[in-house]
């Protein structure tokens, strides 16, 4: 299934990219028409399309994704695997982090429904999906980096002081989002007949909710986890951006309006790849907890 | 059966007989938006050890709100009064933890639909021994080795092997069987079963059903059977109540009452009841109009806009409760 998903990924998008107007060297000073007409050779934009869709789809094949338009000195897999592991470490806490918080939250509203606690978990996550990243961000930076002074603003030398207020900013609207999901699955969950049963068992609460309740209320939220972990690990634009990291979320956006066709075919694969990816490991967890799945 | 086997305790007849339950007034309310609603009404009625009682009624008529109320499984906006004594000590109201050492060791309950009724996501060794983990502070071994004892008593087959599937793998009629294994694995004292035939096929009710009394027999477990199947009560219940709008209604032994209802409802049900044993001449008898919105229970008796023999005290005037120590009836135009 992920090969032909992947195959319409890179066609649609490839040819996306060249229906959009302008080039990737047109933002260049302006050269005579013998320079561009060698560019254009240089990186055979002059064949038919057909053609070099061919050329590149047996690039990918053997790996080669092509040099960038834009970074001329490296390729676009260079581009990609320096920014991504600063990506990815940042998504992978943070996401670690939004998980066990979101699901721990949301469980306990669920276990509270309609009381104040409740309440006031869910105004807060209503909160931190409403206000934006690019809003929080500077927030931050301004009370734990200027005010308190514990944080540095902005900046990556891989220390752990600098990845404090990015992990912090990427994971709190993810809080939010999870503990939503959780709270209303879980609501679900615990009204259910076989949860009922457990009750009707004398099992008690603890051993109700952990054995009986969070299975089923948790699928909904492990379905989630899937795509969004591979959104997170890719890099967040606005995130990158405030805190001056180098991650590989900024390519997603400069390629694209640069018309740098490689870069931004070379994103698109990756993004795809590790969707692919993500969501086979969700299957995968789904098949683990139901067992209506594992035997079909 | 093998009943020596399974009883850990004397069985039946050596027990000392007795009183288990005792309901008295016993009211069933819910929040609502608008305002409280009664489910149930000041029903009262005693549990003998080893009998089965049947409770019958339509639907909203509050009879399974009365086994819920029992096991505390009220939903939230629920609560009840009145109150409910277990072998003498009083269960209503009692916190959940201390409830805890009650449900599924002293008091147990199947539900109307097995098919849900077990938790997908968990074998069915898992769902059973917890049981006896929890309540009989067993090691896992041993809470096995009863547990398939069990479910060789609901007779099903090659339960050593079965024991490690899961629900979904089980026929309805099979799920039933381990549900009702499950509600007995600590023999408790009483069994409440909400309808548990009605999902099932009527081939699978009737095996149901013995089962459930063969068992309860064997293990001296009393049974409160709640059901909307009259043919369900008259072939298993000592003893029925008839319960309209929350109240008591007509009560007494099964025998008797069915070949003599006094309560003008109780004679209306037993009129719609099609018979295959008697030559039908039209359309089935029906009572007229609906069952009561339980919030409209106001002064009088519940069944008065529907019933034939309507006086007009009916109306205004609740009918004192007849009893003569044997029968029960709740009517001002029928006297026992």
């Amino acid at each position: 299934m992920s090969i032909p998903t992947l195959f319409a990924i890179i066609a649609i998008s490839f040819f996306m990219i060249r229906v959009a107007p302008g080039g990737p060297f047109d933002a260049n000073r302006k050269a005579t028409p013998e320079v561009m007409a060698n560019l254009n050779k240089a990186y055979h934009l002059d064949e038919p399309l057909p053609e070099q869709f061919g050329r590149y789809l047996w690039g990918v094949l053997h790996l080669d994704f092509g040099p960038s338009f834009k970074y001329r000195d490296y390729t676009v897999s260079e581009l990609i695997f320096r920014g991504f592991p600063i990506s990815l470490e940042i998504g992978l806490w943070a996401m670690l982090i939004s998980s066990t918080v979101g699901i721990f939250l949301g469980t306990f509203a669920a276990l509270k429904q309609n009381s104040a606690w409740d309440y006031t978990v869910m105004t807060i996550g209503m909160t931190g999906i409403a206000i934006p990243t690019f809003v929080t961000a500077p927030i931050y930076q301004l009370i734990f980096g200027l005010a308190l002074g514990w944080l540095p603003v902005a900046g990556w030398d891989g220390g752990w002081q600098h990845k404090v207020l990015p992990i912090l900013a990427l994971s709190i609207p993810n809080i939010a989002a999870i503990s939503r999901l959780t709270r209303g699955s879980m609501i679900e969950s615990l009204r259910s007949n076989h949860v009922r049963t457990a009750r009707a068992k004398g099992l008690g609460v603890r051993l109700t909710v952990t054995r009986h309740a969070l299975l089923g209320g948790l699928l909904p939220t492990l379905a989630y986890l899937g795509p969004a972990t591979a959104g997170i690990v890719t890099g967040s634009v606005v995130i990158e951006r405030a805190f001056a990291i180098p991650g590989i979320g900024r390519y997603f956006v400069e390629a694209a309006s640069n018309r740098d066709y490689t870069l931004v075919m070379g994103t698109v694969i990756f993004y795809g790849v590790l969707i692919i990816i993500a969501n086979l490991i969700v299957d995968l967890l789904y098949s683990l907890v139901d067992p209506k799945v594992r035997y079909e | 059966m093998a009943s020596t086997k399974l009883a850990e305790r004397p069985a039946a007849g050596v027990r000392p007989s007795g009183t288990i339950l005792e309901i008295k007034d016993l009211t069933v309310e819910f929040r609502t938006d608008s305002g409280k609603v009664a489910a149930v009404n000041g029903v009262s009625f005693d549990l003998k050890a080893g009998e089965i009682v049947g409770i019958v009624g339509e639907s909203g008529s509050g009879k399974s709100q009365i086994l819920m109320s029992l096991m505390g499984l009220l939903a939230k906006n629920g609560s009840a009064s009145g109150s409910v004594k277990l072998r003498g000590q009083e269960i209503l109201g009692m916190k959940d933890d201390e409830l805890d050492k009650l449900r599924g060791a002293s008091m147990s309950m199947i539900f109307q639909d097995p098919m849900t009724s077990l938790n997908p996501f968990l074998r069915v060794s898992t769902q059973l021994t917890e049981v006896l983990v929890k309540h009989r502070g067993m090691g896992k071994g041993e809470a096995m080795k009863r547990s398939i004892e069990m479910l060789d008593a609901v007779s099903i087959p090659d339960a050593a092997k079965r024991i490690r599937l899961y629900p979904h793998e089980f026929s309805g009629g099979m799920r039933q069987r381990v549900m009702i294994s499950m509600a007995l694995l600590c023999q408790p004292s009483i069994l409440f079963a909400d309808e548990p035939t009605t999902a099932l096929d009527v081939t699978v009710q009737a095996q149901i059903l013995d089962l459930m009394k063969d068992l309860a027999a064997d293990l001296g477990t009393s049974v409160v059977l709640v059901t909307h199947d009259l043919g369900v009560v008259a072939s298993l219940c000592d003893r029925v109540i008839v319960l309209y709008g929350g109240r008591i209604m007509e009560s007494g032994p099964a025998e008797t009452l069915f070949a003599d209802p006094k309560h003008p409802y109780t004679r209306g049900l037993l009129a719609s009841t099609p018979r295959l044993d008697e030559q039908t001449h039209g359309e089935l008898h029906t009572i007229p109009g609906q069952p009561p919105a339980v919030a409209t229970a106001a002064l009088g008796c519940p069944f008065e806009p529907r019933c034939e023999f309507r006086e007009a005290r009916c109306k205004t005037v609740r009918p004192i409760i007849q009893d003569n120590g044997e029968r029960t009836v709740a009517c001002h135009v029928v006297s026992l």
